[in-house]
């Protein structure tokens, strides 16, 4: 059984940061687990030791999205980086860009990457900023944003992710039914 | 007319449907230590085995210690390193341990041993998995959930990304190195101006360049976004692989080069995007910031704030300038260093010791500095003292340590304490990558010696014969 997303309504963890990597979302000094276990504490570690970092103040609690700057999740391939923002509670992140490998991590996760335009982006943030109640859903079907204001916007995700997504598949399950494909490539090409 | 990235591709794809990624086939999977615990856990909790054991290769680099005698002093570095060895012998893959002569980081020993050929796919829970990419083959990193597909079924569910093509040309000046070519390359596109793109290095100058260059190069593929970066196979290419404990021997070998002498993008091919670096203009490149695109070349002052275009780019300027502690808008020469990494996957081969060591070579390190020197193999190791190489590092007051990933990620006891400075041969300056608090100038070998020499961010230039 795979992660399962459909819809989420949440507030929001503005996090206005540009280029945040892994490194970031989950130190090196952590990697070394041997499960997918117990890692929540360890998002954003270095950072949450400022008492002023947002994930420290009390609005920040129980919101499962993450309202991030550009070019999310760069740097390291660790799964880990999901999985411990997973952990923490979160179940999507908005950006206006994502890495390919942390965008693929995420998806695998049941942790939705929501790509939007900077002027999406920037009326959010703002949105935001003007109150820490402000709400934003996400339905993963219909594939729309609705900002707090009301307003809706649609946003892309890869269909095969969404249908694993949707209906909580694994995507392994997927490469495994392809095993007579894959008998017949090792066949064809002496592999 | 199809580019190499198509050739390869092609070659791999085993289904494809609409709506769906491709399947591809993956010839040679990389395992070490962190990233695949959960995978084999995964694959056992299913019933499956390992579908292509001789198709998989793991090592250990990146938990392990390097100072001699490699006693593992951390207890979940030590279960996470029984762990693999464990899953390895249920499952039936090859293994280099500490204890294997042929240990060392996964990047550096695939092409050592010869599993690293021309035309393959090649993956590893680990981003600089693009390095093979210099033999023109697709390599590329991927995450944990999709070493457990590999494991299972040698196969990776992918989009087929875009092309873009990056060409060098000229011949570079003395003291400018392959690390150079490429930390400009992601100064001026970003770190994520290859997002979703698999980069092709072509040019006068990459042909020029011999196989340790390229693989620096192909190997900070993932710092511009890239997933991969790809460097056609040519003799220089031949001439490393032949003879290699894996590669193909005798008619094999003979079938084999005639395969990939058809690899290179044919004439008339196009790339969905493509930029010219004239290598002639370059100087020693060093980064100044907290990620690699953040560089500049080494006489050039640290670019200002006001001199951004966007907000979002000033802000971010600024973040990093806070935590490196740096002023804008002065060169970084001059600036007092306290560590000098010279090691990790992007340079840490034979050609890149020799570089440190033509600097080094009778002369001291400043007392002020702790420089460490670390292999990227045992082989590279047990070659550079057959050389010598240590005896010059020792001599000038370096540590000679054993081969891993070392002060690179700062997870194995090798690291930078908080405040201080290091110039490192790695890849990634991001905030604590090499320790909690620890300010990272990236820089090629050249340059790393010279500045552990003066102290000081130096123009390696100022010190070549
Ligand atoms: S040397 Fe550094 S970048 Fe390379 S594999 Fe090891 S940790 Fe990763």
């Amino acid at each position: 059984m795979g992660h399962q997303f459909t819809t989420l309504t949440s507030r929001v963890i503005p996090l206005p940061v540009d280029n945040v990597d892994t490194d970031q979302i989950i130190p090196a000094r952590f990697l070394k687990v041997t499960d997918k276990n117990g890692l929540a504490e360890h998002a954003f570690a270095d950072w949450r030791q400022d008492p002023a970092f947002i994930i420290n103040q009390p609005e920040a609690q129980g919101c499962t999205i993450l309202l991030a700057g550009d070019n999310f999740g760069s740097g390291s391939s660790r799964e880990h980086a999901p999985w411990a923002l997973t952990a923490w509670g979160l179940r999507a992140v908005i950006s206006t860009r994502f890495a390919d490998i942390f965008k693929s991590n995420a998806l695998k996760n049941g942790l939705l990457p929501v790509e939007v335009s900077p002027e999406v982006h920037a009326q959010l943030m703002a949105a935001r900023e003007q109150s820490a109640s402000v709400e934003i859903s996400l339905d993963l079907e219909s594939q729309t944003l609705t900002a707090p204001d009301g307003s809706k916007i649609t946003f892309d995700v890869d269909p095969f992710a969404k249908h694993c997504l949707l209906n909580g598949m694994d995507q392994l399950d997927y490469l495994v039914a392809h095993k007579s494909e894959i008998e017949a490539f090792e066949a064809r090409t002496g592999s | 007319m199809k580019t190499l990235f198509e050739k390869v591709w092609n070659d791999h794809v085993v289904n494809t449907e609409a709506n769906r990624p491709a399947v591809l086939y993956i010839d040679l999977h990389l395992i070490h230590e962190v990233t695949s615990p959960q995978a084999f856990q995964g694959i056992r909790n299913r019933g499956m085995k390992v579908r292509r054991p001789d198709r998989t290769l793991a090592t250990m680099d990146h938990s392990t210690p390097t100072t001699p005698g490699l006693k593992i002093v951390d207890p979940l570095a030590a279960k996470q390193l029984e762990t693999l060895v464990n899953n390895c012998a249920e499952f039936g893959v090859e293994l280099h341990s500490l204890t294997s002569d042929k240990q060392g980081i996964v990047h550096v020993i695939g092409p050592e041993l010869g599993r690293t050929q021309p035309g393959m796919t090649i993956v590893c829970g680990d981003s600089h998995t693009s390095t093979h990419g210099a033999f023109g083959s697709l390599a590329f990193g991927i995450g944990t959930s999709e070493v457990e597909h590999v494991l299972a079924t040698q196969c990776l569910l992918q989009h087929k990304p875009k092309t873009f093509e990056v060409r060098f040309e000229g011949t570079p000046a003395k003291g400018v190195t392959a690390k150079d070519f490429i930390l400009a390359v992601i100064a001026q596109i970003g770190t994520d101006g290859g997002t979703g793109h698999v980069l092709e290095y072509t040019g006068s100058a990459i042909r020029a360049l011999d196989m340790e260059s390229r693989m620096t190069i192909s190997n900070m593929s993932i710092e511009a976004g890239a997933r991969a970066g790809m460097v056609a196979p040519d003799d220089t290419t031949f001439e490393y692989v032949a003879g290699r404990e894996a590669a193909p021997k005798g008619a094999e070998w003979d079938a084999a080069v005639a395969r990939w002498r058809q690899l290179p993008t044919d004439e008339g091919a196009t790339y969905d995007q493509s930029m010219t670096i004239d290598v002639n203009t370059l100087e020693p490149m060093i980064t100044y910031g907290t990620n690699p695109g953040m560089g500049v070349a080494v006489t050039q002052p640290v670019p200002t704030p006001e001199s951004m275009k966007s907000a979002a780019a000033r802000a971010d300027l600024e973040k990093a300038l806070k935590y490196m502690g740096l002023e804008a808008g002065k060169p970084l020469t001059g600036k007092p260093v306290d560590v000098v990494f010279i090691g990790s996957c992007t340079n840490s081969r034979m050609s890149d010791l020799r570089a440190a060591a033509s600097v080094l070579k009778g002369r001291k390190v400043a007392s002020s500095v702790r420089t460490l020197v670390v292999p990227g193999s045992k082989q590279i190791k047990r070659e550079a003292e057959a050389e010598g190489l240590h005896t010059i590092f020792t001599d000038a007051g370096a540590e000679w340590r054993e081969a891993g990933c070392s002060m690179c990620i700062a997870m194995n006891g090798d690291q930078i304490n908080a405040g201080q400075y290091a110039v490192s041969t790695s890849n990634r300056n991001f905030e604590g990558r090499q320790g909690k608090g620890g300010r990272t100038f990236l820089a090629s070998p050249l340059t790393a010696a010279a500045c552990a020499i003066t102290g000081k961010v130096t123009d390696v230039r100022t010190m070549l014969p």
